[in-house]
């Protein structure tokens, strides 16, 4: 792993040489985000938000921890013991808004880290199997936060947890027994409260041992890079530290702007009004919506609106669960040789004025009621989301003529590359 | 293959969408959506003229507010609404002192307690460390005196409604007689029996019947008490009740703020001194 130029761990305090003797965990890290890990020199500030997505998962687990201590994890209790967080535990308030304005914190992080991946189609080989550990820590989160959700037992958490755990009542035959095995009864209630709370509590580590895996991985091939050409030889890296630590010390500063603005003046700005009225089973609200998070896939969900062979129930749940399982074949659904959006005329315009403004429409189109024309916007939306993935990406990667690559890391930084007149399209040296 | 498959599963979800848009755009060409009473004649909520010292950039609360505010809430809405999130001694942030606390808590005397002689269950005068008691035994009771309708509890009211400050301020102060033109175009959202009309509830009727008018409590401070300042007091009250830590918050979050500015332009420094000798083209 890494590359052969990858500074070497060398302790000489003699506290450090003993440890490295007997169990080397400095040079673990030293080689894991240390200055042992040569990363290309070109990252943008695009290749921040892997650190920042790390620091989320530690601050949610951070104050989770310290929530959990407070909260009572049963029907009758919950919501004022949320309410107990707020008024009477010292600081309680900050640690409520600090982990719910986290968890938009994390998914806003994971969005720009995934499109990032998009753009640069950073699922190409050799990182296949990075992007494929990082879809399934995108799942876990999901199913994290949305019984994260639920644990405050407001209207919003109650009807929520009914509608999302209803999907599977859409699968036919078994549907209705796995709806009730998920529940622990025939309606969200206090079986469904404990365990959502257990597995809220348990998912987060799991997650925590996927980004170990997803770091792992990460480090055979190393990062990728903006002009999505590999490094070729010592000068198209630096050392992780000092370079990118510095950068993503920067990057997260400018990270704990954003997030404390939101944490202190709008902590209730990315929730819901109704999730502050206990829930109440006799009385549904007008509209039942997940977080914000949650939008683009649930705008997906209600764009299925007509039985086509299949009940629409059923088509909206499958395309759903497809719409993110679809990310999985990415790597073998884009056989374009080029890396980086920027070196695809063609790839290019599908991205920002095809896949981007789609999402940013299904974005705004999950939270809006179900009714025309917001259902009507979401099922083009819709259409074009999966027309992307599934046919439009496929066939420009074999169509496409892409724009001719840097010979080099160093020749797209530096402007020339002293190594670049060994090879063979070396350009005559003036 | 991969492909082939995947061309196939696409064009599937696109074309059953696609089919979806087609029969409900069909649906809204012949036959549109009927508009609502609620869409037509629901206003948004509005602040009182003059704001609130707790919003904008440097909040504080009005101390002399919120005691009117509860002055309020204590002899006008604590008739039929609870207070559940609240204990006596949340009320020494409102300016009183502890004597005037525990007075204060005695004065509400009916508090669930047991007689410690007996056992039996008895209502007593309040304690600081009690909760406000709730007018209701349970919500049975609350619906046989209200007209089948539980009044909702009030902790948390301006945060368990959009722009919840102006909503309850809106609410209190819109009651009025329902249009004409709501009579001809929505016979149907005229206010039944026992119910009100007021376009800022969002069903545009309501149980609750306009519950202030003029000179209905005596302010200690001589404040004129109309139904407007009223209602301005007590919307103050109740953000406080939903939120005490909003004024700490917001106070706490300038400084934060000023240190992260601070961490940042540090942080910009450090990162440019580190980069300077790999920009540099040699």
């Amino acid at each position: 792993m890494s590359f052969p130029w990858a500074k070497r761990y060398e302790p000489t305090n003699p506290l450090m040489k003993f440890l490295d003797e007997k169990l080397p965990l400095p040079r673990l890290v030293y080689d894991a985000v240390g200055a042992g890990y040569p990363v290309p020199r070109n990252l943008s500030y695009m290749w921040n938000f892997g650190v920042l997505a790390g620091f989320c998962l530690v601050l949610q687990i951070v104050t989770g921890v310290v929530l959990a201590m407070h909260y009572a994890s049963n029907s009758g209790l919950a919501f004022d013991s949320v309410e107990h967080i707020m008024r009477d535990v010292n600081w309680g308030w900050l640690m409520r808004y600090a982990h719910a304005n986290g968890a938009s914190a994390f998914f806003v992080v994971i969005y720009l880290h995934i499109f990032r991946g998009f753009y640069y189609s950073s699922y190409k080989p050799p990182r296949e199997m990075i992007w494929l550990i990082g879809v399934v820590i995108f799942l876990l989160m999901m199913a994290t936060a949305f019984m994260g959700y639920v644990l405050p037992w407001g209207q919003m958490s109650f009807w929520g947890a009914k509608v999302i755990t209803g999907l599977f009542g859409a699968i036919p035959l078994i549907g209705e027994p796995i709806q009730q095995w998920l529940l622990g009864g025939f309606a969200p209630d206090n079986a469904a409260l404990n365990r959502f709370f257990s597995l809220h509590f348990l998912l987060p580590f799991v997650i925590a041992g996927c980004v170990i895996l997803h770091i792992w991985a990460l480090h055979i091939p190393g990062s990728s890079n903006p002009t999505g050409v590999e490094v070729k030889t010592e000068s198209d890296t630096l050392p992780f530290h000092p370079y990118y630590t510095a950068k993503d010390g920067f990057g997260l500063a400018v990270f704990l702007l954003l997030y404390c603005a939101f944490l202190f003046f709008m902590p209730n700005a990315l929730g819901h009004p109704d999730n502050y009225i206990p829930a109440n089973p006799m009385s549904t609200p007008a509209l039942i919506v997940p977080e914000w998070y949650f939008y683009p896939f649930y705008a997906i969900l209600r764009a299925f609106t007509f039985d086509f062979i299949l009940p629409a129930k059923l088509w909206g749940v499958l395309a759903m669960f497809s719409a993110i399982l679809v990310w999985f074949f990415l790597p073998w659904l884009d056989r374009s040789p080029v890396r980086s959006g920027n070196y695809r005329p063609l790839f290019r315009k599908f991205f920002w004025f095809g896949l981007m403004p789609c999402m940013a429409a299904l974005f705004y189109l999950g939270g809006t009621h179900a009714e025309e024309p917001y259902i009507m916007f979401s099922q083009i939306a819709t259409a074009y989301y999966f027309l992307h993935f599934l046919v439009i990406l496929p066939i420009i990667s074999s169509i496409e003529r892409p724009e001719p690559l840097p010979f080099s890391i160093t020749e797209a930084v530096l402007g020339s590359d002293g190594n670049a007149v060994l090879s063979d399209n070396a350009k005559p040296v003036a | 293959m991969i492909r082939l498959v995947g061309i196939l599963v696409g064009l599937g979800f696109a074309f059953v969408a696609l089919l979806a848009f087609g029969v409900g755009a069909y649906n809204a060409a012949t036959d549109p959506a009927a508009e609502t009473a609620e869409h037509a004649f629901h206003l948004e909520s509005e602040m009182p003229e003059g704001g609130y010292s707790f919003t904008g950039p440097i909040p504080s609360w009005d101390v002399a507010q919120l005691q009117r505010g509860y002055q309020v809430y204590k002899e006008v809405c604590s008739a039929c609404h609870s207070l559940n999130q609240l204990a006596f001694r949340d009320l020494s942030e409102l300016g009183y002192s502890e004597d005037e606390v525990k007075a204060e808590a005695a004065s509400w005397t009916t508090i669930p307690g047991i007689d410690p002689t007996t056992g039996e269950a008895v209502l007593r005068p309040g304690l600081p460390t009690d909760g406000f008691p709730a007018p209701y035994a349970n919500d049975v009771a609350a619906r046989a005196a209200n007209n089948n309708a539980v009044p909702p509890d009030l902790s948390l009211m301006t945060k368990a409604r959009h722009n919840g400050t102006a909503y309850v301020y809106s609410l209190l102060t819109g009651y009025q007689q329902p249009s004409a033109e709501l009579a001809t175009r929505f016979p149907d959202s005229m206010p039944g029996p026992g119910l009100n009309h007021n376009p800022y509830f969002a069903n545009l009727n309501l149980a609750m019947a306009p519950p202030l008018s003029d000179n209905q409590v005596t302010y200690a401070d001589g404040t004129p008490a109309t139904v407007e300042q009223m209602a301005t007091d007590v919307a103050a009250f109740l953000t406080w009740t939903a939120e005490p830590s909003l004024v700490d918050r917001v106070r706490l979050g300038w400084l934060v703020m000023g240190f992260l500015l601070f961490l940042t332009v540090l942080a910009w420094l450090a990162k440019k001194q580190v980069w300077a000798d790999a920009k540099r083209k040699d």
